[in-house]
C-alpha cells in the first residue's frame, strides 16, 4: 500500500472574476457602449481563460487557493472546515478534477470517487430505477456494479414501492433518499464529500452518516467538508481549517473545530455590516447591521448548544413609521422554518415609531435549537399597513455540540429542535 | 504490506496539459457505460411525454421532402438527373437531417450539461460524442424510410451501396469534430451557439440537398468540396440511386476535411477542456 492516499504540494487556485459594469450618464455614453461593447464582451469572455503576465495583479482576480499542502494516508477520514469563501468547495473541486489548479500538484492514489451534489445528473422523465442506473455512471460505477447493488441501493432508499415512476413525481425528499442511496453505495478507495449530508430528513441523515461511518471504518480514506461540527467531530480524526484560501490549521479534529469555533475566523461570519451603498432598505427606512453574540458579547457564528446567544439588528428610521415590528425566522438547510418570532410588544393602534437609530436585541435560550446549521431570516414590517423590507437571510448560525455525553448520536437528534426535557427514572417493582 | 491492488490507479493533478494523450480512449473506454446512458437518456428522453414520439424523427425529413419537392421540384424545376425530385431531395435529407441535428445538439451539449460539468469529473469529450451517436436511430429509422420510398419509385441501387458505412463515418467524423470546436468555444463565447444554429440552416443551402452539385461550375467544385457533406450526400446518391458515377474527388476531399476537422477539434478541445467548468 502507497504511503499516502491523497498528497497536496503547493497547490493555488486562480480564478478570474466579473469586471464591474460601468454607469452611463449620457444618452451619448449609452450609444457608443452599444457599438463598443462587442469588443469589451470578447476581451472579458477571453480573459476568463486567460491571465496576461500585465494583468497579474489586476483587482478581479481572487486566488480561492493559496499554496496547500498536505498530505493524508490510506485509512484518515479528514474534516475539511472553514468559513464560506475560505476555499473549501475549490479545494474539494481540484481533487474531484473539476477543475484544474493553476499551480502546485496533487497525487491521488487509488479510485476516487466525488459527491459535490446529490444526484447528479438525475433526469425527471426517467424513472427511479432508470435514474439509478444513470447518476451511478456519473459517479464512475459500471453497469455491472449496479447491477449487484441495486437491490441493496433501492432498499436503502424507501422507495422500492416507487421505482418504475418518473422521478419528476417523486417528493423532494424521495429524490434525495434515492440519490444518496446511489451514492452511499459506491466504493471508492477516496472519497470527496461536500456538505451533501444537509440534505434529507434528519432520520435520513442520521443513516446516512452511519453509512458514511461504515465506510470510513472500512479503510476508505475519506474527505469531508461540512459546516456541521457534531458531525465532522463524530466521523472525522483530523480537521483541517482553510482561511482565505490558505491551510490556518491541520491536526486534531477536536482541537481544529475548537480553533475555529473561539478563533477570530468566524468573527467576519457571525455579523453583516452594511455599508451606505448597500443598505437594505427603502425610503423611509434601513438595516444597517445584524451580529450574533454571545451572553458576554462575543460575535461569533458558531454557539454551543447550551448556549444561549443573542441577535443584534440596528436600523434606522428615516420616516415615522406606523406599527413598525420586526420578524425574525430560524430556517433549517431544508428551507423549513423552526420558528418565528415577532419584536410587536409595542404595537397598538396609532404606535409610531419615530425617526433615529434603533438597536433590537433577540435572545435566543439555551437548549432549544438543536446541532445543525441554521439561516437567520429578518424582515420588517407595519402588520396591516406595508412590508417595509421584505424577509431576507442575512445570517448563518452553526450550533453545535462537543459535550462528551452525546457522544453516543451521530450528529443531530431527529427533529429541527431539541430541547432539553428532564428525564427521571424511579424503581416501582416493588 | 504485501498486498497490491491490481486496478491500482495514480492520478496526478497538475496545470500542465501538453502530456495529456490527443484523446485518451483508454479513458472513455472505462466510462463507456455512462457513455451508453448518457446516449440512451437523450433518446428515452427526446419525446418524453409526447404523442408522437419516435414518430417526430419521421416527420422532419419527410415533411422537408414534401415542400422542397412541390417547391423546388414542381415550381422551379430543380433538375433531379432523372429520378422523382422526392427521391433525389430525400436522399440527401437522410444524411443531412443526421448532420445538422447531430452537429446542433453536440454544439450546445456542454452548456446543457453545465450542471454535470461543475459537479463531477468524467472524461468531459463524452458529452459532444454522445449525441453524434444517439442521433444514428434516427438516422436508421429515415434510413428505412428512404428503403421503403426507392422500392416505390422503383428505384435499384448500385453495387457501390457497399460505400455507404463509409459516408457514415465520414459525415460523423465531420459532425463530431465541428460539434467538438464549437461546444468548446460556444461554453464560453455564448454567441457561438446562436450563431451555430443559424449557420447549420445556411449551411443547406451550400450543399447539394435541393439541387445537385452539377450545377456548381467545374472549377468551383473543388472548392465546394471542402464541406465534407458534399461528398457524403452525392456519395449516398451515386451509390442509391445511380444518378451519377462515384464522385471520389468530391469524397477525398471530402474525407480529409473529416479528418482534419475531428483531429483539430480534439485538439482544441482538450486545450480548453479543464477550464470548462471555471466558465460554465
Amino acid at each position: 500500500m502507497p504511503s499516502h492516499a491523497i498528497k497536496v504540494e503547493n497547490l493555488s487556485k486562480r480564478y478570474r472574476i466579473g469586471f464591474e459594469q460601468q454607469r452611463k450618464d449620457s444618452l451619448a455614453e449609452v450609444i457608443f457602449d452599444w457599438f463598443s461593447k462587442p469588443i469589451k464582451n470578447y476581451r472579458r469572455l477571453r480573459n476568463l481563460t486567460q491571465f496576461d503576465q500585465q494583468l497579474e495583479d489586476s483587482q478581479d482576480i481572487i486566488w480561492a487557493l493559496k499554496d496547500i499542502n498536505f498530505t493524508i494516508h490510506p485509512g484518515e477520514v479528514i474534516g475539511v472546515i472553514g468559513n464560506n469563501g475560505a476555499g473549501k468547495s475549490t479545494l474539494l473541486k481540484v481533487l474531484s478534477r473539476i477543475t484544474y489548479p493553476t499551480n502546485g500538484k496533487v497525487e491521488l492514489n487509488g479510485r476516487v470517487s466525488s459527491l459535490l451534489e446529490v444526484g447528479t445528473g438525475f433526469h425527471p422523465e426517467l424513472t427511479g430505477r432508470e435514474n439509478v442506473y444513470l447518476n451511478g455512471t456519473i459517479l464512475g460505477m459500471t453497469k455491472k456494479e449496479i447491477d449487484r447493488k441495486f437491490d441493496e441501493i433501492v432498499g436503502f432508499s424507501g422507495v422500492s414501492k416507487f421505482i418504475d415512476t418518473p422521478v419528476k413525481f417523486y417528493s423532494s425528499g424521495m429524490r434525495v433518499r434515492l440519490a444518496f442511496s446511489v451514492a452511499a453505495h459506491l466504493e471508492p478507495e477516496i472519497l470527496l464529500i461536500d456538505e451533501v449530508l444537509s440534505v434529507g430528513d434528519a432520520a435520513f441523515q442520521r443513516k446516512s452518516l452511519g453509512k458514511m461511518e461504515e465506510v470510513s471504518k472500512r479503510g476508505r480514506t475519506v474527505l469531508f467538508v461540512s459546516h456541521n461540527m457534531g458531525a465532522i467531530r463524530s466521523l472525522c480524526t483530523r480537521g483541517i481549517l482553510l482561511k482565505d484560501g490558505q491551510l490556518a490549521m491541520d491536526g486534531d479534529v477536536d482541537q481544529v473545530i475548537n480553533a475555529y469555533l473561539t478563533g477570530n475566523e468566524v468573527s467576519a461570519e457571525g455579523k453583516v455590516i452594511f455599508s451606505e451603498q448597500d443598505i437594505p432598505d427603502d425610503n423611509e427606512f434601513g438595516i444597517l447591521s445584524v451580529e450574533l453574540l454571545t451572553l458576554t458579547g462575543e460575535v461569533k457564528s458558531a454557539f454551543q448548544i447550551d448556549e444561549g446567544f443573542e441577535i443584534h439588528i440596528k436600523y434606522k428610521i428615516i420616516e415615522p413609521v406606523k406599527n413598525q415590528r420586526i420578524n425574525l425566522r430560524f430556517i433549517t438547510s431544508l428551507g423549513e422554518t423552526v420558528f418565528a418570532t415577532y419584536e410587536d410588544a409595542q404595537i397598538r393602534e396609532g404606535f409610531i415609531r419615530e425617526p433615529g437609530t434603533y438597536k433590537a436585541i433577540c435572545q435566543i435560550p439555551p437548549n432549544l435549537l438543536n446541532n445543525l446549521t441554521y439561516r437567520i431570516r429578518i424582515g420588517f414590517d407595519s402588520p396591516g399597513y406595508k412590508v417595509l423590507i421584505p424577509g431576507k437571510e442575512y445570517l448563518g448560525v452553526d450550533i453545535v455540540d462537543t459535550s462528551e455525553g452525546y457522544r453516543y448520536a451521530d450528529g443531530a437528534f431527529d427533529g429541527p429542535i431539541r430541547p432539553k426535557a428532564e428525564w427521571s427514572v424511579e424503581d416501582i417493582s416493588s | 504490506m504485501t498486498a497490491t491492488n491490481v486496478d491500482h490507479q495514480l492520478i496526478i493533478i497538475d496545470p500542465d496539459d501538453k502530456k495529456n494523450k490527443l484523446i485518451n480512449w483508454q479513458e472513455i473506454w472505462q466510462y463507456r457505460d455512462l457513455f451508453f446512458f448518457l446516449v440512451w437518456r437523450d433518446i428515452k428522453t427526446r419525446y418524453a411525454q409526447s404523442v408522437l414520439g419516435v414518430g417526430w424523427a419521421i416527420i422532419q425529413p419527410v415533411f422537408s421532402m414534401i415542400v422542397f419537392t412541390i417547391i423546388f421540384g414542381n415550381l422551379a424545376r430543380v433538375d433531379s438527373e432523372g429520378v422523382p425530385y422526392a427521391i433525389f431531395s430525400f436522399t440527401a435529407l437522410v444524411p443531412w437531417t443526421f448532420f445538422s441535428s447531430s452537429l446542433t445538439s453536440a454544439s450546445g451539449s456542454l452548456i446543457n450539461s453545465k450542471n454535470l460539468l461543475t459537479k463531477i469529473y468524467f472524461p468531459r469529450l463524452v458529452i459532444p460524442l454522445s449525441p453524434v451517436i444517439g442521433k444514428l436511430i434516427d438516422f436508421g429509422i429515415s434510413l428505412l424510410i428512404l428503403i421503403g420510398l426507392m422500392f416505390w419509385y422503383g428505384v435499384i441501387p448500385t453495387i457501390w451501396t457497399l460505400m455507404i458505412p463509409v459516408f457514415i463515418i465520414v459525415m460523423m467524423l465531420t459532425a463530431a469534430g465541428a460539434g467538438m470546436w464549437l461546444t468548446a468555444l460556444s461554453i464560453q463565447y455564448r454567441d457561438i451557439r446562436y450563431g451555430a444554429e443559424f449557420f447549420i440552416q445556411l449551411l443547406m443551402y451550400g450543399s447539394p440537398v435541393i439541387y445537385a452539385t452539377s450545377i456548381i461550375p467545374e472549377k468551383y467544385q473543388i472548392i465546394y468540396a471542402l464541406n465534407p457533406m458534399v461528398g457524403v450526400i452525392e456519395g449516398f446518391r451515386a451509390a442509391l440511386l445511380g444518378t451519377r458515377a462515384m464522385p471520389w474527388n468530391l469524397i477525398g476531399i471530402g474525407s480529409l476535411m473529416a479528418i482534419a476537422f475531428f483531429l483539430s477539434g480534439a485538439l482544441y478541445f482538450r486545450s480548453m477542456e479543464r477550464y470548462f467548468a471555471d466558465v460554465a
